[in-house]
């Protein structure tokens, strides 16, 4: 669906350049496909796209520990979306995260990010979104508590933990590292899921891309360097992964494969090897070995596993590489936080249909088949065998997310 | 009044292998094609994951996978002579619904005819004279080398796994040696054979026979299809006939195609809406679409340039029959076409039990065996014997599926405490060796619609009318002999030969492999369809599945549907599309 809309986006692209009131005369098709590239380098579609409905149009509701942010439409619909804005007003909400009235934007549009995007990108990226079909949707109200849902609020945090500007070039550092910094770190910010935040929400510098957690997901460590949590992945499978959405290590599902879908797959391969070179210099930091868990809970997980797993993954967790994600070596499996772990088991996954492997390979959900205790027993299971090091689970964790994932059912999940 | 509708380019009624091939194939060309399936949708981790695949009491014995008789059954009767009743359960053949038709649900015994089972008319008149009375087996109007780049693509887009026995004209050791001519080699080498198969194996080369494993659309290992679809090794959990398979490890439409024909945008799929009648024009020699119906009863004409039947054998037929193209067949007279030549299959098989060999049946998948085909169509000097045609001789390990699979020795109770003991002691030393036949045209077997009975509608059901054949019969027997012999070389302690005789009964299983009815052939005057699948009466009216052959042949019918599918799009793609109308002139 989302590929039709492409085409007839493409197909409209002649009659916008002349009748979109706020594109400049020099516009030209080079420069609505820079704009598009940068588009698809930051994942704009990802969050403003709510599920099923119409691509660019916003609506889509972002949990945040603070309350639910819903993303704007970023269409050039002129009551609802950026149709009166101006470049300059477009290049300040990126730049400075600042909107057109002179209100702070939420940081989870994430400028601290954008503002490192140079001016001409910012300005192609405007071209090419006022050539995007107009829909009229209103965005929903956020729903924040008093003072977050004071936008003036956002002052002091922008003053603490933001600074506008260019990422500044390594010199030491190859031209390939300094163009995959940027994409990580600017457009791509991947530090938005990967990075674990502080109490107010801005990211942990000193956990930088060590793996995050956001809407009830737990995002692993993507540093490749000596132990990080890529540091088994070489260049290769990072290009693969995020070209195909499956490697040899694992598969892509949930948060990551919007990111795959609507920007990593379409993006250039020279952009996803600089992404692996810089990834894989990142270095990581030594974990403790957890405590062995207690051999019985080990016992019943083995023998859950063996019947409900094992078909696919396989009896010792090799699962079938690109089909079947191994369990041995994941990160996902070894995070420290289990989350994603226990979630899988209770909803099952979907891998991210792409373009290279267009199955949406799915496992199915075990909550109405596994108790709290199973479902513990065998993410221990998984996580402590076959030289995983991710320890053991509790019932209870089990338990919370099992009633959190129930209340947070909505039309948006 | 019905609803009308904005016009496609070609609308599909049903949507299983037939109608999933067609879509993929005429979208290519940039058509607009819209696919019409009376089930809902289906896919693996919806409908039939892991977690509930092998539940036998909902998908076999509550029949969830299947048509539902509640709302429309056919009526049945062994000869003219009884009053048909209403299969109010299916039993011996078990016709699918949903997304994915009967192919969710089949075994994946994937494999191609004969050379001379195209011509089977002329082959055997040649060789042995004239027929049979009553016999009104006719050729198909299309070749093998003809069909064998489709059998070949079908292989290749299921990943079938196998070995070639004819590669290029070259015959090869452990394939085999009577198929056509193949021009590539299996895309996946066969499964892993069991206990039961390697006494099978043995058994046959002792007879002097050349077994080789069947071929096989469950995957012997992992498989990306030309179209980039995934299909996962197999786990030999015995659940594929009858089940939907939750580890991607068995070809369907769900597997192998609607992965990418889904995302199309110039495809579209209305599940629940069931196609009444094909609709034409005031001359009777177009269809300008279909009238079709939903949930709730509203009625809808959908026009289309191209209207073409992708549902079951039996309700292409019906449903021809209800639209009123072409005349109904009369068994008395002779005359017409439309249900003429109904056929079936002929099975027969001998469980051998052995005393101190575990045959541990429940590993098992639904195309994993060995088999033998030297008695197969006209492999062998038919001189003298009294029939034509033959069948495969087989060791499949398709499951023990412990509600089903109950096999006990001669003498045995059926109940009680005996019976018990005689499971519980054969249940994992047991197997079966089986016998695949044809079945010939006669007169005397047709369909048509019931004078009594009507569907959830009120229009009439299909009657069936049929029982084996004096063709049958003989063949059958000679084929259980040759069953006896390989089964009694197997080393078991007793074997028990189940041969096929009396009446057709039409509540054990046996086969979903239902042919005829709109039969294809040289000629207006034989046939309902021409060799390109194409209706004679209505041009631009197709018609694909079993329903097009003139008679069955001694093997599992997918692959030849599917072949004869992408022979008939590769025709509306290179001839009909730019000059619209008949293929074939009478």
């Amino acid at each position: 669906m989302s590929a039709a809309r492409h085409a007839s986006a493409a197909l409209l692209l002649a009659g916008s350049l002349v009748a979109g009131p706020a594109l400049s005369q020099e516009t030209v098709y080079s420069q609505v496909e820079r704009g598009r590239y940068v588009l698809v380098t930051g994942n704009c579609q990802g969050c403003h796209t709510a599920t099923g409905e119409e691509p660019f149009a916003g609506g889509r509701g972002l949990e945040t520990p603070f309350g639910t942010i819903y993303t704007p439409n970023i269409t050039f619909e002129p009551e609802t979306g950026l149709g009166r804005w101006s470049r300059d007003d477009f290049w300040r909400a990126m730049h400075e995260g600042i909107a057109p009235d002179g209100s702070r934007l939420y940081p989870a549009f994430p400028y601290p990010h954008f503002t490192r995007i140079p001016r001409e990108d910012v300005d192609a990226l405007y071209d090419y979104l006022a050539t995007l079909p107009h829909v009229k949707k209103k965005k929903p109200d956020n729903e924040l508590p008093w003072p977050l849902s004071w936008r003036a609020s956002l002052a002091g945090w922008q003053w603490m933990f933001f600074k506008p500007g260019p990422l500044r070039p390594d010199p030491e550092k190859s031209a390939q590292w300094n163009r995959g910094a940027y994409l990580v770190e600017g457009p791509g910010h991947c530090a938005g899921c990967h990075t674990e935040k502080n109490l107010a929400g801005a990211d942990k510098q000193s956990r930088h891309l060590m793996g995050g957690q956001l809407e009830d997901w737990a995002a692993p460590d993507i540093r490749g360097g000596r132990n990080g949590g890529l540091a088994h992945w070489s260049e290769d499978d990072i290009v693969e992964f995020l070209k195909a959405g499956r490697n040899a290590h694992t598969a892509a599902f949930s948060i990551m494969a919007e990111v795959i879908e609507y920007s990593t797959q379409n993006m250039v391969e020279d952009d996803l090897r600089a992404i692996a070179v810089y990834l894989k210099d990142l270095e990581g930091e030594e974990r403790t070995a957890p405590p062995r868990p207690d051999q019985a809970v080990m016992d019943a997980g083995a023998a859950i596993y063996f019947d409900n797993c094992s078909a696919c993954h396989v009896s010792d967790g090799r699962g079938v590489p690109r089909f079947f994600a191994p369990l041995a070596g994941s990160g996902k499996v070894n995070n420290e936080d289990a989350t994603t772990v226990i979630r899988v088991i209770l909803e099952g996954a979907r891998a991210v249909p792409t373009e290279a492997h267009p199955s949406p390979l799915t496992m199915p959900a075990f909550d109405w088949k596994l108790t709290d205790a199973q479902i513990a027993a065998v993410a221990t299971y998984i996580r402590s065998s076959w030289g995983n090091r991710g320890g053991a689970v509790s019932a209870s964790d089990v338990a919370g997310l099992r009633k959190r994932l129930a209340q947070s059912l909505g039309p948006d999940r | 009044m019905a609803r009308r509708l904005p016009p496609v380019d070609v609308v599909l009624v049903g949507f299983g292998w037939t109608g999933a091939i067609l879509a993929q194939e005429l979208t290519e060309d940039g058509l607009e094609v819209l696919a019409i399936e009376r089930g809902g949708w289906r896919d693996t981790p919806s409908h039939f994951p892991t977690t509930v695949a092998q539940d036998e009491v909902r998908w076999y014995w509550r029949k969830e996978m299947f048509q539902a008789t509640a709302r429309e059954t056919l009526t049945f009767r062994n000869n003219r002579s009884q009053t048909a009743l209403p299969m109010r359960r299916w039993g011996s053949f078990l016709p699918g619904e949903g997304v994915g038709g009967g192919g969710v649900h089949w075994n994946g015994q994937t494999w191609r005819f004969l050379p001379s089972d195209f011509v089977a008319a002329s082959h055997n008149i040649e060789r042995y004279g004239p027929m049979q009375p009553g016999m009104t087996v006719q050729d198909y109007g299309v070749t093998y080398d003809e069909l064998e780049p489709h059998y070949d693509r079908f292989e290749k887009l299921c990943g079938v796994g196998g070995r070639a026995g004819n590669l290029n004209g070259e015959i090869r050791d452990g394939g085999n040696p009577f198929e056509g001519r193949r021009s590539d080699e299996y895309p996946n080498p066969p499964m892993h054979m069991t206990f039961s198969q390697h006494r099978f194996e043995a058994a046959a080369k002792e007879l002097g026979l050349k077994p080789f494993p069947g071929p096989s659309a469950n995957m012997s290992q992992p498989y990306v299809n030309p179209l980039g679809c995934q299909l996962a090794p197999c786990t030999y959990c015995g659940f594929c006939e009858k089940y939907g398979c939750g580890n991607y490890s068995k070809a369907s439409a769900q597997t192998t195609i609607l992965p990418v024909l889904m995302r199309k945008p110039n495809f579209r799929l209305k599940p629940h809406n069931e196609v009444f009648r094909i609709l034409l024009d005031s001359t009777g020699k177009r269809a300008t679409g279909v009238m079709h119906v939903d949930q709730n009863g509203e009625e809808y004409e959908q026009p289309a340039d191209l209207v073409i039947l992708c549902a079951y054998q039996l309700s292409n037929t019906r449903l021809m029959m209800l639209s009123g193209i072409g005349e109904i067949y009369n068994p008395a007279t002779g005359e017409g076409l439309v249900g003429k030549n109904y056929c079936y299959q002929v099975t027969s098989g001998a469980d051998v039990f052995f005393d101190d060999k575990y045959t541990n049946e429940f590993v098992g998948a639904g195309a994993l065996g060995m088999c033998i085909d030297e008695y197969n169509g006209d492999n062998f000097d038919h001189s003298g014997l009294g029939f034509i045609g033959g069948g495969y001789i087989s060791c499949w390990t398709t499951h023990s599926r412990p509600i089903e699979r109950q096999r006990t020795p001669k003498g045995t109770p059926t109940w009680g405490s005996a019976w018990k003991k005689a499971v519980a002691e054969n249940f994992l030393k047991s197997t079966n060796v089986g016998s695949h036949g044809a079945s010939m045209a006669y007169a005397s077997n047709s369909l048509d619609l019931d004078p009594t009975y009507t569907d959830a509608y009120g229009r009439p059901l299909m009657r069936m009318t049929f029982d084996f054949t004096p063709n049958d019969r003989a063949m059958t027997a000679f084929l259980t002999e040759r069953v006896r012999e390989i089964a009694e070389r197997m080393g078991g302690r007793e074997i028990k030969l189940s041969p096929r005789e009396g009446p057709y009964d039409s509540m054990p299983y046996q086969t979903t492999h239902n042919t005829g009815g709109t039969i294809m052939g040289t000629n207006p005057a034989n046939s309902v369809v021409n060799r390109y699948l194409q209706s004679w009466d209505v041009p631009n009216l197709f018609i694909m599945g079993a329903g097009v052959f003139p008679q069955n042949a001694g093997y599992n019918p997918t692959g030849t549907v599917a072949a004869l599918a992408y022979w008939s799009a590769d025709a509306i793609r290179s001839q009909y599309l730019r000059s619209p109308g008949p293929l074939v002139q009478a």
